[in-house]
This record gives structure tokens, C-alpha cells and sequence, in this order.
């Protein structure tokens, strides 16, 4: 790692209305990763702005920053990473633990039933498949009740027939409970399938111009 | 994080490794182990030394000559630099002495006491009869030594319990002779065998006239004339009269040795000696300690190469944690926690094993003395904060590595 400074991400302005839902994409090195860590506020932008719900994200220190994801971000990452020593309850508890979350078992459980898991609550990862990890991993995402679900390759380590289940997990969390949804992807039908059910309404692909 | 929270998620990644951790606590439980083991060795040996010297009785008070400022037996010029027998006979006076009731004098030589074709090398003590009271020696076979032996200086001995049985074996040796630097003496009585303790070192001694070893086997005499004493052992009436009986000996001395300056005598007690034995004592157990908290630390190193790893090993999951709202702060208390645990229950442990080795250990026999150990909770207290300090102290360097992680680097980390 050089101390030589890469510009990216350079020029881009994206407004993400609450409800919506909608796929960044680009190839690889085109900075959808540093977007990513920034809505996540993962990261901080060294210039430019990135304000969550009003809030300026760029000025705020690190406990800060970990309350906001606690509270108003989830996560869902392409490799899922789950805690292999814990069950699938455990795992959707975690965010549960760094906060002030009460009756977390019975939401946890809540969460893993939203996505249709509520029958393997106490399998550990190892034991479920990667489409079952998955929605493991969505439903840590949804169990505080997050203003914004951003999912990074959701469906990169999936076949075809799980991304499609995934993909339509996430297409109904958007319409039925009007949860914000980004999702980065570098998989154009996702892109299609994305933009198809809404796509007279404010759903579209913000392309980057990086670099 | 609720503590509750915090200590179930140590113990579950503390048993995601089982091996890893038991033997990392078992750095620790032998830390600790070797700790209260030595240490309570160490007050057993305090305890045996203070408790042997108890039985020597508590009204007793020796008097020496030289001050008690300065180590030599040179006073002040034209002074008495040395007691003398009439010094010590002069302190029973009910009159200026009230408080003693009896004195008994020694002086001891070295000497080489032969027996046919054995020999041993032995303290002589020159004793006069009120010793055997005195100092509670008792006679097994044949009398103690006579005011007649004292004034014809008799060249006769009382052969100390061990002493016979070297040079005589299991035979009565009353009545023989032996030579003792030369001299021929006559054995008139052998000593009661005293075990272990202070009392014991009678066994390997031999008495005779106080008169005898002046005359025939001491090398210096006083210039003033009158036999010489090395210490006055004094018995006091009752145990409240020991301070009086202090006083009261301090100024007959100083009166018949004329003194207006320093004094050439002190008076001590057996409480001052216990006193000063338990401080020596002391070190020995703070010593003991000591070279055992090597290991402890040894331990607690152990500890933190642990922990290091497992932050290395664990740096994605970090990152999720991060990732899931973890604050550093929540990042810096798991990884304490765990640290401390493993610590804490290692000093538990620790202190389990440490109780039934020195239980074990207890009354057994080491080199013909039965062995003392004496635990007690404070050790184990004390055991038990070192371990927690120890993991708190070991813990924190790579508990802080952990929360300072950035967590996308961390999310990254293969």
C-alpha cells in the first residue's frame, strides 16, 4: 500500500429517496466498493458530502459511526460472514448485542421468519446451504429495523435458482415494508430483474463514472 | 454490552478452542499453584521456627555483654568489657531484682569430643545447675552437673542425645571417659532427646561446668579476673513482670559495672528474638513468592501470545462485529474478558492445586524434619488478584490491537 492518493468515485451525486431500491454497478476497480463502505458509513469520504437521513456522515467519529450502522444500516455481504461458532440465531442476534436491544431472542427469531427461516434458528452455518446462509445473513440485516439494507454481491457465491430467491427476498422487503434498498452488483440481470417490477417509479442504476 | 453479554461471548469463544485455552490456563493454574505451595511452605517453616521458640518458655530474658548499638565486646575504656559469673549471680537479689527468679549462665566453646576411635565436633557449654530448669533440658540416664563440679571446675560432661549415640551408639555411656580437645572428661549423664525445633540443637551439644570450659578449654579470659559469660539466661517470675525485670537488671549492671554512658550489656527477650526471626522469616516467604511469580508471569505471557493470535485469527470477525455496531470499546471488553477469564479461572485452579499440594505435603518428612506448611486465605486472595491482574495487564495490549482494527481492512482480512 502506497501512500499514493486514487481519486474515486469523483463526481458523483446520487439523491436515494427512502422506499427505494436500486443497484450500483460497474466493473470492478470502478470504486462500487468505496461507495459502498461510505453509505455504509464503514468509511468516511476525505472530500465531498454524504448525508444519512440529514445527518453529515463525514464529520462524525467512530462510535458514532458504529451506532449509526448499529441502527439504521444493514449489511449483507457477498460471502455472508456469519460467525461459524454461532447458530443462525446467534448470528442474527449480534446486532442486537451492541445497543440497547431487548427481547433479543424473540427478535431474532421474528427476523429469521421474515425471511423463512425460522425452522433452522439453531443450525450453525456449517449445516445450512449457501442460499440458507444467505437469508441468515438478511435477516442479521433486518433484525433492528434498519433505514437501509445495502447489500454488497448479495448473490456473487450463489446459483442461479438462490440469487433468484434472494434477489426476490429483497424485492419484497422494498414493496411490502418500504425498506430502502442498494444493492452492488456487477451482475446485469440482477440489474434487470431490479429495475423490471418498478421500473416506472424512481428505481434505477446509478452508473459511476469513477476514477 | 450487558456483563452478562460480555461473559457469555468470551466463554464461547474461549470453548471454540478448547486445547488452545486449557492449556493456556494450565500456564496459569501452575503459576498460582507454585505460589500458594511455596508460600504456605514458607509460613509453615515461620510457623514450626516461632513455635519451637515459644516452647522454650516466654519468662525468660538474655542478657549479653557488648551494647546493643554495636556489635563488639570492646565498651568503654576501663569499663567491664565482658559478664562475668559474678555478674550473673549478683541479678538474683530480691532486694534490687525482685522480678528474677533464677539465673543460669553459659559460655560456650568449640571442641573436638573423642570416644575411642569415633569422634565429633560439638558446642560446648559451660552450665552451671540451674540451667537444667532454666532452660528445660532433661537428664535420660545419669545427674546433671553439680554446684561441686562448678567449684572443683570437675572435668565432667553431659553428652547431648545425639552426641552419645554417634560416639556410643545405642550403649549408656555413663560412667566412660572422654577426651574433649585433649582433656580427658568423665561422662556423668546424657540428655533426654529434644527432636526438632530449637530445643533439638541439645542434642548435638554437650555440657559441662561453666568453670571447666573457663579454665580448661576457653582461650580468652577476662583481664579483671572472675569467670566470663557469654549470655545470662534470666527466668523471670511471671510473664508480667517482663518488663520490670528489664529494668530492674539494666540498672544492677549498670551500677555494679559503673556505668554512666552506653551500657556494655543488653538485655533481650524471647519476644524480641520471635519478633526478629519472623521478619527474617518474612523474607523468606516474600522470596519464595517471588521465584514462583516467575512462572506466573511466564503465564501471563502465555496469555498474550494467545491472545495476539486470536486477534489475528479472528480479524474478520471483528470486522463484522464492527460492521454490526461493535464500538471499540465493545471490541477492547471482549477480548479483556476473555484475557481475564482465562487468568481468573487459571488462579482459581491455581489455588485448588495450591491447597492440596501443601495439604499433601503437610507433616510429611524431609531429611529427618517432619515439613510444616501452613495455607492460609490470604495467600489465595492475594493469588487470585495477581492472576486478575495479570490477565488485565497481558490482556490489554492485544484487546486494544483488536478495537483499534479498521473494520473494512478487518472485513477484508482472508
Amino acid at each position: 500500500m502506497g501512500k499514493v492518493e486514487v481519486p474515486a468515485l469523483q463526481g458523483v451525486s446520487r439523491i436515494i429517496k427512502e422506499g427505494e431500491m436500486l443497484a450500483i454497478m460497474g466493473p470492478s476497480g470502478s470504486g462500487k466498493s468505496t461507495l459502498m463502505n461510505i453509505i455504509g458509513c464503514l468509511d468516511v469520504p476525505t472530500s465531498g458530502r454524504y448525508s444519512l437521513a440529514g445527518e453529515e456522515v463525514g464529520r462524525l467519529g467512530d462510535d458514532r459511526l458504529a451506532e449509526i450502522r448499529n441502527r439504521k444500516i444493514g449489511f449483507v455481504f457477498q460471502t455472508y460472514n456469519l460467525l461459524h461458532r454461532l447458530t443462525a440465531l446467534g448470528n442474527v442476534e449480534l446486532p442486537l448485542l451492541y445497543g440497547n436491544g431487548h427481547n433479543g431472542r424473540r427478535r431474532a427469531l421474528e427476523a429469521l421468519e421474515r425471511v423463512g427461516l425460522g425452522h433452522r434458528a439453531h443450525h450453525r452455518p456449517a449445516e445450512l446451504s449457501g442460499g440458507e446462509q444467505q437469508r441468515v445473513g438478511i435477516a442479521r440485516a433486518l433484525v433492528k429495523n434498519p433505514s437501509i439494507l445495502l447489500a454488497d454481491e448479495p448473490t456473487g457465491n450463489l446459483d442461479s435458482r438462490s440469487s433468484y430467491e434472494i434477489i426476490a427476498i429483497l424485492q419484497r422487503l422494498n414493496q411490502k415494508e418500504g425498506l430502502t434498498v442498494i444493492i452492488v452488483t456487477h451482475e446485469a440481470d440482477i440489474d434487470e430483474q431490479v429495475r423490471e417490477p418498478r421500473q416506472a417509479t424512481s428505481v434505477g442504476a446509478a452508473k459511476e463514472q469513477g476514477r | 454490552m450487558s456483563p452478562l453479554t460480555v461473559l457469555r461471548t468470551a466463554l464461547l469463544s474461549l470453548g471454540a478452542n478448547k486445547l488452545r485455552s486449557s492449556l493456556t490456563l494450565l500456564g496459569i493454574v501452575i503459576g498460582v499453584a507454585a505460589v500458594i505451595s511455596l508460600m504456605s511452605i514458607g509460613r509453615g517453616v515461620q510457623r514450626t521456627i516461632t513455635a519451637s521458640i515459644q516452647a522454650l518458655g516466654t519468662n525468660l530474658l538474655f542478657v549479653r555483654p557488648g551494647a546493643a548499638s554495636q556489635g563488639g565486646v570492646f565498651g568503654g575504656l576501663g569499663s567491664a568489657s565482658t559478664l562475668t559469673l559474678d555478674d550473673a549471680y549478683a541479678l538474683v537479689d530480691t532486694v534490687y531484682v525482685p522480678s528474677v527468679s533464677a539465673v543460669a549462665p553459659e559460655l560456650r566453646a568449640t571442641g573436638q569430643v573423642v570416644a575411642g576411635g569415633k569422634n565429633t565436633r560439638t558446642q560446648i557449654i559451660g552450665v552451671t545447675p540451674e540451667y537444667q530448669f532454666v532452660r528445660n533440658v532433661p537428664v535420660a540416664s545419669g545427674q546433671f552437673i553439680t554446684w561441686g563440679h562448678i567449684e572443683n571446675t570437675s572435668q565432667v560432661v553431659v553428652l547431648g542425645s545425639r552426641v552419645s549415640s554417634t560416639l556410643f551408639g545405642f550403649r549408656d555411656p555413663v560412667g566412660q571417659s572422654v577426651r574433649i580437645n585433649g582433656r580427658l572428661f568423665t561422662i556423668i549423664g546424657v540428655l533426654k532427646s529434644m527432636g526438632g525445633g530449637a530445643q533439638g540443637l541439645f542434642d548435638d551439644q554437650v555440657l559441662v561446668p561453666i568453670t571447666t570450659t573457663y579454665y580448661r578449654l576457653a582461650s580468652q579470659r577476662t583481664s579483671q579476673g572472675g569467670v566470663t559469660v557469654q549470655t545470662v539466661n534470666v527466668q523471670v517470675r511471671s510473664a508480667d513482670d517482663m518488663d520490670n525485670a528489664v529494668q530492674e537488671i539494666a540498672t544492677a549492671l549498670r551500677l555494679r559495672h559503673r556505668i554512666t554512658g552506653d551500657d556494655d550489656f543488653n538485655v533481650s527477650s524471647q519476644e524480641e528474638t520471635i519478633e526478629t526471626l519472623e521478619k527474617t522469616t518474612n523474607t523468606l516467604v516474600v522470596f519464595l513468592g517471588a521465584i514462583a511469580s516467575i512462572s506466573l508471569l511466564v503465564g501471563g505471557i502465555g496469555i498474550m501470545n494467545i491472545m495476539l493470535v486470536s486477534v489475528t485469527e479472528r480479524t474478520r470477525e471483528i470486522g463484522i462485529r464492527k460492521a454490526m455496531g461493535a464500538k471499540r470499546r465493545d471490541i477492547l471488553l471482549q477480548f479483556i474478558s476473555e484475557a481475564t477469564l482465562l487468568s481468573l479461572g487459571g488462579g482459581g485452579a491455581g489455588v485448588l492445586l495450591g491447597l492440596v499440594l501443601s495439604r499433601l505435603m503437610n507433616g510429611r518428612s524431609l531429611g529427618g524434619q517432619t515439613f510444616q506448611t501452613a495455607f492460609s486465605s490470604d495467600i489465595a486472595v492475594l493469588a487470585l488478584v495477581v492472576s486478575a491482574v495479570i490477565g488485565l495487564f497481558f490482556g490489554i495490549y492485544p484487546a486494544f490491537r483488536a478495537a483499534r482494527l479498521h473494520p473494512i481492512e478487518a472485513l477484508r482480512y482472508e
